[in-house]
């Protein structure tokens, strides 16, 4: 597999440290308390605006199905939205990596002569860093989906792709609005919103830019779709001079037709919603009878690592709609947050994605992070088999020697004696001899020693047992044949008498 | 993955596959199931080859090495008409990785296909296969129990109604659901040994919710949730312990002794 696709060294990813950050979440009281209720919510909301629609696993179907079709025809159906989008009036450009994005949107910048720039919600733009690359050229951004702009001021990254502060619990906003937005600290989520409401109303009028992404890019008529509760995003590509939207090359869907499955199942498992507050389809910058809209309206189709993740068998996971629902049911999410996945994209879908994008080497824990519960696979809307996936980045890991001597050394001796019913009954005896003498009182173990050590590090072993079923079976059997030998006998016996 | 179709098993003798785990550590829920099965007037044999089904190497990523196990697994059960196993883990590997494993081996695909749609999970085999719900236990004293749904036998191999349509004809058994009854314990193979602490965080939630319920004692149909659990619950000191649904329809409720 090629190693990195992506060189950032703003945000270098972090992925290679995912067990030593996931032990430090696990025993921050706040942040669990945060992802306790998150996440339990988003589970809940889920299940239930799913459970509402009359046939779950249909629409499910023909979700996915609108998604793989999308992604077999990927290039055509490139070409047909840039056709489409252009005859809106709307310029299109293509970045191959984070890099050329932000130097297509610096350049527009100044060419509109922008000062100040409102920015929605982008997952896209993470990847990107845009944020850094506009700072760096002199330019204001101001986040303005709420979770974001939380983000931004306390100097963070989202730790989920939906929620961007499920890590950060009310009382914390609390603090950072009392400190940036000079209020009187009130943790009630409505005094906080208002707050951030009147401060964010002046910054979408003076923006002279805003910055968008897209849910969906319908090529059939080249309209590109968001969902928002806030309505930020209307703002931000309406308001300002010049809009500019952000959009992975994945995102691209066939009609209007496959829009309507696919909006109601992101809304339904992102956030419990049959609909978002916003559903938001855009179509170009304003036209002369318009009463408002942008001047001018940009679309920079965003590749980053995507068409070589097309070009491998790991392509179904382009088929991914953000909504999240792998993550809030994902029970290592659950317990660790995003923050310790390293990098843009947390959760299932995130160990999948890191690292077929920043290079497996470089997100080798990720694959592991996770018990192949399924769970994952169950909650999303386009059916993505999440488990498969991570199973064959293992099978990658392994191949290109990305491995742990010791534990390769384990399979090797497993492999062997699992291939021999000779050394596996030598190996269980031996087994069987060191367990039993090690158990204590309880008859369980309470130690093992090297890599074993992990087990018990927070539970007992339970010994081998004295005889293995093998030999139970076939005691059983002369048991058997022993009877069956008297009553024969025994027949024979009384007939003789 | 493809839905396995499965020839009807009435009347076809069956081979236990009992798995490693249940091999060596707990032979008792061997035993039960062999005596199960024979009490609803199966015919069963035991191919004593027998050893893993290749998961561990599998999930640790060793596909070379899973796949020769599981030639191995192939060849033992190459005579066998019906495969039951009380492992709904050891099932889902055979039924939807074996074909991963052998899709590009022509020399082996008939073979595994043929393997692949004889096999099955002991509580699957007995519903489905058999369409028996009651396999006519009575515990010698009352009990309530509470379910924990094993991961990969309630989402690849569907295994839900099954396992509590045979509980709920066990006589002097109570049965209530546990919250968070289809949530993961965190057992995950050497997931639990190479991240022990979201391993064991997972264990704690697990854990969490059985203290929360009346219920004595939790079913599994799989030995390795049960002893992540069981091995928590001890660490914990809690009284109440995991038993193999096995050992519940063969009426041994106390198999600490095996």
């Amino acid at each position: 597999m090629e190693n990195s696709v992506i060189h950032d060294e703003t945000h270098p990813n972090k992925a290679n440290g995912f067990i030593q950050s996931a032990t430090i979440a696990i025993q921050d009281i706040t942040l669990q308390t945060a992802l306790d209720r998150g996440t339990t919510r988003a589970v809940n909301n889920r299940v239930t605006a799913m459970a509402e629609t009359t046939d779950a696993a249909a629409l499910r179907q023909q979700g996915r199905a609108a998604r793989l079709r999308a992604l077999r025809r990927l290039p055509d159906l490139l070409e047909q939205l840039e056709e489409k989008l252009t005859a809106r009036g709307i310029t299109v450009l293509w970045a191959t990596d984070g890099d050329e994005c932000n130097a297509h949107v610096v350049d527009i910048a100044r060419k509109h002569n922008v000062h100040k720039i409102a920015k929605g919600k982008s997952m896209a733009t993470e990847e990107t860093k845009l944020n850094h690359a506009l700072e760096a050229a002199g330019l204001e951004v101001i986040e303005t989906d709420l979770g974001e702009f939380i983000i931004q001021i306390a100097h963070e990254t989202p730790s989920h792709i939906v929620f961007p502060i499920l890590h950060k619990t009310k009382e914390q906003v609390r603090d950072l609005f009392a400190e940036h937005l000079h209020m009187v600290p009130s943790d009630d989520p409505q005094a906080l919103t208002a707050a951030a409401r009147v401060y964010m109303r002046h910054q979408f009028i003076e923006a002279d830019m805003g910055i968008t992404g897209a849910n969906f890019a319908i090529a059939e008529t080249g309209n590109l779709a968001i969902v928002t509760n806030e309505g930020n995003g209307r703002m931000c590509s309406s308001l300002p001079r010049v809009h500019v939207a952000v959009v992975g090359i994945e995102k691209v869907i066939e009609t209007v037709d496959d829009f309507g499955t696919l909006v109601q199942l992101l809304t339904r498992s992102a956030t419990g919603q049959r609909l978002t507050t916003y559903v938001h389809l855009m179509g170009g910058p304003a036209r002369p009878e318009d009463p408002d809209g942008p001047e001018a309206m940009y679309v920079i189709l965003l590749d980053n690592g995507r068409s070589h993740i097309h070009s491998t068998e790991y392509a179904e996971a382009l088929a991914c709609i953000r909504c999240g629902a792998c993550l809030n049911t994902c029970p290592v999410y659950q317990n660790v947050g995003g923050h310790a996945y390293g990098w843009v994209y947390p959760g299932p879908i995130g160990a999948i994605v890191t690292p077929l994008m920043t290079g497996i080497h470089n997100a080798a824990p990720l694959p592991f992070a996770s018990s192949l519960c399924g769970s994952c696979k169950s909650a999303c809307p386009v059916d993505i088999d999440i488990p498969d996936m991570l199973l064959k980045l293992r099978g990658d890991l392994v191949k290109d020697g990305d491995t742990d001597p010791i534990m390769t050394a384990g399979i090797k001796g497993w492999a062997m004696a699992m291939q021999s019913p000779l050394i596996y009954s030598m190996s269980g005896a031996a087994a069987r001899l060191v367990t039993r003498s090690m158990a204590g009182k309880d008859g369980t173990l309470h130690r093992l020693p090297g890599m074993l050590g992990n087990w018990t590090k927070n539970r007992d072993f339970p010994p081998f047992a004295p005889k293995s079923f093998h030999q139970l079976y076939q005691e059983r059997q002369k048991a058997k044949q022993a009877n069956t030998g008297h009553s024969e006998k025994d027949a024979a016996h009384h007939e003789q008498s | 993955m493809t839905e396995t179709i499965h020839p009807p098993v009435k009347g076809k003798r069956v081979s236990l596959f009992v798995t490693c785990i249940v091999d060596m550590i707990y032979p008792g829920t061997g035993l039960s199931t062999l005596e199960v099965l024979e009490r609803l007037g199966v015919t069963v044999d035991f191919p004593e080859a027998q050893t893993c089904c290749g998961q561990m190497g599998f999930n640790a990523g060793y596909r070379a090495d899973a796949k020769d196990v599981a030639k191995h697994f192939i060849t033992t059960f190459k005579d066998a008409e019906v495969i039951v196993a009380p492992s709904g883990s050891c099932v889902s590997m055979v039924r939807h990785f074996y074909p991963e494993l052998f899709a590009d081996d022509p020399e082996w695909h008939e073979r595994m296909e043929h393997i692949v749609s004889i096999t099955w999970e002991l509580t699957e085999f007995i519903v489905d296969g058999l369409g028996i719900t009651d396999v006519g236990t009575v515990l010698d004293r009352p009990v309530t129990v509470a379910m924990h749904d094993a991961c990969h036998g309630l989402r690849s191999l569907n295994l839900n109604h099954q396992p509590r349509a045979l509980l709920e004809n066990v006589k002097q058994l109570e049965f209530v659901e546990l919250p968070g009854a289809n949530q993961c314990c965190g057992f995950g193979g050497l997931f639990a040994i190479k991240m022990p602490d979201i391993s064991g965080a997972m264990l704690n939630d697990k854990i969490k919710a059985i203290d929360s319920t009346e219920a004595d004692m939790i079913v599994t149909c799989d030995a390795s949730c049960l002893t992540q659990i069981n091995g928590g619950l001890s660490r914990k000191g809690s009284p109440k312990r995991t038993v193999h649904i096995a050992d519940v329809l063969a009426g041994r409720i106390d198999p600490d002794g095996k």
